[in-house]
């Protein structure tokens, strides 16, 4: 048999987190296990390269496909990969080891706690991407809640417990329908195998009421509008790495979830509800634009703005066309790259004045000038400025919107102009302007492992953004297949 | 000629109880001494429980007692439990110093009426069994005798039980009479479609089950009882009684009556959801550590009984499953408060487990272990306890059940959540004491190691309880 590389890949972060959790916890041992997490994160970065490198993308069959029995009869841990899921993967082991590099500056107390969990939610998430079965699947999507409930209320801000339980709460309240909605279909149809019921299909009859139920699940996650509230509370409360990974690469969860699942599983359904989605999306869009207009606080303004940009890629997923779910995958890598630089970059300002208030900064091009530098790419990246990542993702959606509906296109490009709004009057007050705040003169600029962090993420975001082509060409032909097979599944009712 | 030989187990005890309480009352101060020979004596009941074949289907005295893979399975559990209480609380006793020679003997005998519960396939001996048990039951809640809340559990317990007892009796008597027989058997054999008065006489017996699982609407009794009882007392309470009366229930509903499905299946569906409900948002308000675990009890017990409406063997195995899984998870939980001890005195209100993760690190792990079983969060043991369930349920198309039972799972999760934040988010207090028996220790850490990596091979929990067949 061969190397189980996926099962690697999902083990090994898990394997760093025991390790540290039995080492023994002395003062001077915290570099050390700092250490051995971005060790273990780094390595399990280079493996997911050697997975892209092997990965063979003229094809859209899963590959590196494990299936052992796990629940005798019933269910198997089946987990592979194909062009849609392993650019995550590849994005969520990047983040992981930065999030680690994070920790110098941000995590004051119970280091080795901290690093514990993110290893932990390092490997469910992998897991979450690379599961094939939907009961193996909700396990990963559900075990995520735990660390991340941990990571919020311990080392969290003022009203940490608060954003904890909500963020908690919310996402648990979607998933159990999602639960009914998995063993239904295991009912149904005798399997949660995700491959097989490709194949087979679900009767048509069934589809809607399962697919709302997934939907409540992914719609909470993503998050759309109404549900999107927990997201503000938890990105502000989270500390940065932890808003780092929630923007970054939990909300990718859903978009990943509607692509695999309520696109895959699900087509009839998913034609069904298009009008649903497009309004939502489309409220999504202007309205948390609007709302963060008016933010006052930097991580909220940011964490609107991570609402607005799901919006565009639940719009790009639901145009069933090639350049709108090019798009949202693109957009889903792209806002992973650019929200977690810019909680970052918030986070490095932060942890020096212990304000997240807008209004306590200002002209901080002055004492902050490769600070300003770094904070203008990644504004420009999640304004879309062609030639970074952001341009290329809202590009395709706003193609595939426009073939499929002008109006919903319409709207959605007046988002775009709303983002660069919000985000350059942002940087305007923050960076721009007389240094007013005596505190702030004796500001001191980036430190080393920061100028790293920001460079690994924004060296991607302009790299990708001129030369898309790796990224896309990984992607295509899976993209291709799905829609074919949903183009198929809508003919077959048709007659 | 009858074949003792499968019920050497419940002889063996018998003889040891009367053995331990003449070694009691001839050799002065002999608590300590009684105490690990029960212990002792329930290792050599399990292990004679292992030493006959198992696939067996065995009917004694005139098919009164049966011994099946069921019984088998339920007795080893119960057991198992009875070891675990035992092992686990033997430092508590001694330190608010009840650890009186009847105590581990009163233990025994309720144990032994458990197993005849188990096994009993007879209206008469299933009551004798239940009686034996509670009698025990009762004293034991009362035993911390100057302790006035402990008096009052005592006997709140003991009049409200005896009124259900009265209520099971009465049950019994109706069908007796409707069915011409107590057997099992026989009453199913005598079955007639549309006698009101044998279903009449299933209410009256199943109101007098729910009452000893604490299902709602008999559940009064529940939080008072587990508040004011020594810790000890609230452990086997909490466990060992659910076991064998839900082993009634499956027996009771599925032999004789499985034909009259459609009379009961309703009044199960409805102790289900009430309870799962009831539990969650009465639990929410909660001060006291017993109390809170008294409500959660409820809960859970709503969620075992709704494998049991469906009325299939994947209902009765998903139950089954259920109450073994809720079985080491509330091991685990009263093993932490055994643990939360300082200067001669348990502490359990909520209060005091402000902070304990600063602390006792692993302790708290534990805790945040069993509370997210609890609350049902994969991958840990709890969520496929409900998994189980909810798929029988759902198997049988019965998905307000399942709707109501995963949403109650969430206004749950709010109360576990909190007892979370408190021990992890909230500032710490005075250390408690580190030392702790092995005993102790040793039932934490297979209750949690259980807990926590049950997921890895699931199926050899399944493929035990699958041998066993009812319909």
């Amino acid at each position: 048999m061969d190397f189980p590389i996926i099962s690697s890949l999902i083990l090994l972060p898990t394997l760093g987190a025991i390790f540290l959790f039995f080492s023994k916890s002395k003062n001077n041992t915290n570099v050390t296990s700092k250490y051995l997490a971005l060790f273990v994160s780094s390595a399990n970065f280079v493996l997911s390269l050697y997975l892209w490198y092997l990965f063979d993308s003229s094809t859209s069959e899963f590959q590196f496909l494990e299936d052992r029995s796990w629940i005798k009869g019933f269910i198997n841990y089946k987990v592979g990969v194909d062009g849609i899921s392993i650019l995550f993967i590849i994005l969520t082991t990047f983040i992981a080891p930065l999030c680690v590099v994070s920790v110098n500056n941000t995590i004051k107390t119970r280091l080795k706690d901290f690093l514990i969990a993110i290893l932990i939610m390092e490997s469910l998430m992998i897991g979450v991407f690379c599961s094939l079965d939907l009961v193996v699947f909700y396990l990963f999507f559900e075990a995520g809640l735990i660390p991340m409930f941990l990571i919020i209320g311990i080392w969290g801000g003022v009203k940490r417990v608060y954003s904890a339980f909500k963020f908690f709460l919310y996402t648990l309240l979607g998933s159990v329908l999602m639960l009914i909605a998995i063993i239904s279909i295991y009912w149904i149809t005798g399997t949660t195998d995700v491959v097989y019921l490709y194949n087979i299909g679900i009767d048509a009859k069934y589809q809607n009421l399962l697919w709302l139920a997934f939907f409540s699940s992914f719609a909470v996650k993503t998050p759309m509008w109404p549900v999107h509230t927990w997201l503000p509370d938890a990105h502000v409360e989270a500390p940065t790495a932890g808003s780092v990974l929630l923007a970054a690469i939990l909300l990718k969860m859903a978009g990943y979830g509607f692509i695999r699942f309520s696109v895959g599983l699900f087509p009839i359904a998913s034609e069904y509800f298009i009008p649903l989605i497009y309004i939502l999306s489309l409220v999504a869009i202007i309205y948390t634009s609007l709302v963060a207009l008016m933010q006052e606080d930097m991580k909220k303004l940011i964490a609107y703005s991570s609402v607005a940009h799901m919006g565009f890629v639940t719009l790009g997923i639901f145009t069933f066309t090639q350049q709108g779910l090019e798009g949202s995958i693109y957009q889903m890598i792209s806002h992973g790259l650019i929200s977690a630089a810019l909680f970052f970059s918030v986070g490095v300002i932060y942890e020096r004045m212990h304000t997240r208030l807008i209004n306590n900064y200002s002209g901080l091009v002055s004492v902050m000038p490769k600070y300003a530098i770094f904070l203008m790419i990644f504004t420009l990246g999640a304004i879309g400025l062609p030639g970074t990542t952001g341009f290329v993702g809202e590009f395709l959606i706003l193609i595939g919107a426009f073939k499929k509906n002008f109006l919903v296109a319409t709207i959605a490009s007046l988002g775009v102009i709303l983002c660069a709004a919000y985000m350059l009057w942002l940087y305007k007050r923050i960076i721009f302007g007389e240094l007013l705040n005596n505190e702030l003169k004796k500001i001191l600029d980036l430190n080393k492992s920061e100028i790293l962090i920001l460079c690994c993420l924004g060296i991607p975001i302009i790299f990708f953004g001129f030369y898309p082509e790796p990224l896309i060409n990984t992607i295509e032909v899976s993209i291709e297949n799905l829609i074919e097979m949903y183009k198929y599944n809508l003919n077959l009712v048709k007659k | 000629m009858i074949n003792l030989n499968f019920i050497y187990s419940e002889i063996f005890l018998a003889l040891s109880i009367m053995a331990l309480l003449l070694i009691g009352v001839f050799k002065k101060n002999s608590s300590t001494l009684i105490y690990n020979l029960s212990i002792i004596s329930l290792f050599s009941c399990l292990a004679l429980m292992f030493s006959f074949p198992f696939n067996e289907n065995i009917k004694l005295f005139n098919e009164s007692y049966q011994i099946d893979n069921l019984s088998t399975f339920m007795k080893i559990l119960t057991i198992v439990s009875g070891i675990f209480v035992l092992i686990s609380s033997n430092n508590y006793i001694q330190t608010i110093k009840i650890n009186k020679i009847e105590y581990p003997i009163l233990a025994l005998s309720s144990i032994l009426g458990m197993m005849v519960m188990i096994s009993s396939n007879d209206l008469i001996l299933f009551y004798i069994g239940l009686e034996l048990q509670s009698l025990a039951l009762y004293v034991l809640a009362s035993f911390n005798r100057d302790n006035l809340l402990s008096s009052e559990s005592g006997l709140k317990y003991f009049v409200l039980s005896a009124l259900s007892s009265g209520l099971l009796l009465y049950g019994c008597s109706l069908i007796y009479g409707f069915s011409g027989s107590t057997n099992f058997f026989i009453i199913a054999e005598n079955l007639t479609e549309n006698s009101y008065g044998l279903t009449f006489g299933i209410v009256f017996i199943l109101v007098g089950l729910a009452f000893k699982i604490s299902a709602v609407p008999f559940h009064m009794w529940a939080p008072d009882v587990y508040e004011g009882s020594p810790t000890s007392v609230t452990t086997f309470f909490a466990i060992l009684p659910k076991i064998a009366a839900l082993t009634v229930f499956i027996r009771f509903l599925y032999v004789p009556f499985i034909n009259l499905i459609d009379q009961w299946q309703m009044i199960i569906v409805f102790l289900s959801i009430a309870s799962m409900l009831f539990g969650a948002i009465a639990a929410i308000g909660q001060k006291n550590l017993k109390r809170l675990i008294a409500y959660s009890s409820i809960g859970h017990m709503g969620y075992a009984l709704a494998g049991l409406a469906t009325g299939t063997n994947q209902g009765i195995h998903s139950s089954i499953t259920y109450i073994t899984i809720y079985l080491f998870m509330n091991m685990a939980f009263f093993c932490c408060l055994f643990m939360m001890k300082r200067d001669e005195k348990y502490f359990e209100n909520i209060e005091d487990l402000s902070g304990l993760s600063k602390n006792h690190p692993m302790l708290s792990f534990s805790f945040l272990l069993v509370l997210f079983s609890l609350a049902g969060i994969p991958p840990l043991a709890g969520f496929f306890a409900k998994f189980y369930v909810f798929s029988a349920v759902i198997e049988e198309s019965m998905y307000f059940l399942a709707v109501v039972g995963l949403l109650s799972t969430v206004i749950a999760a709010f109360y576990y959540l909190r007892l979370i934040k408190i021990i992890y988010f909230d500032k710490d207090k005075e250390k408690y004491e580190v030392n702790h028996n092995m005993g102790l220790k040793l039932t934490l850490i297979l209750s949690s190691i259980f807990i926590l990596f049950y997921f890895i091979y699931p199926s050899w929990l399944i493929q035990i309880i699958e041998k066993i067949n009812i319909i």
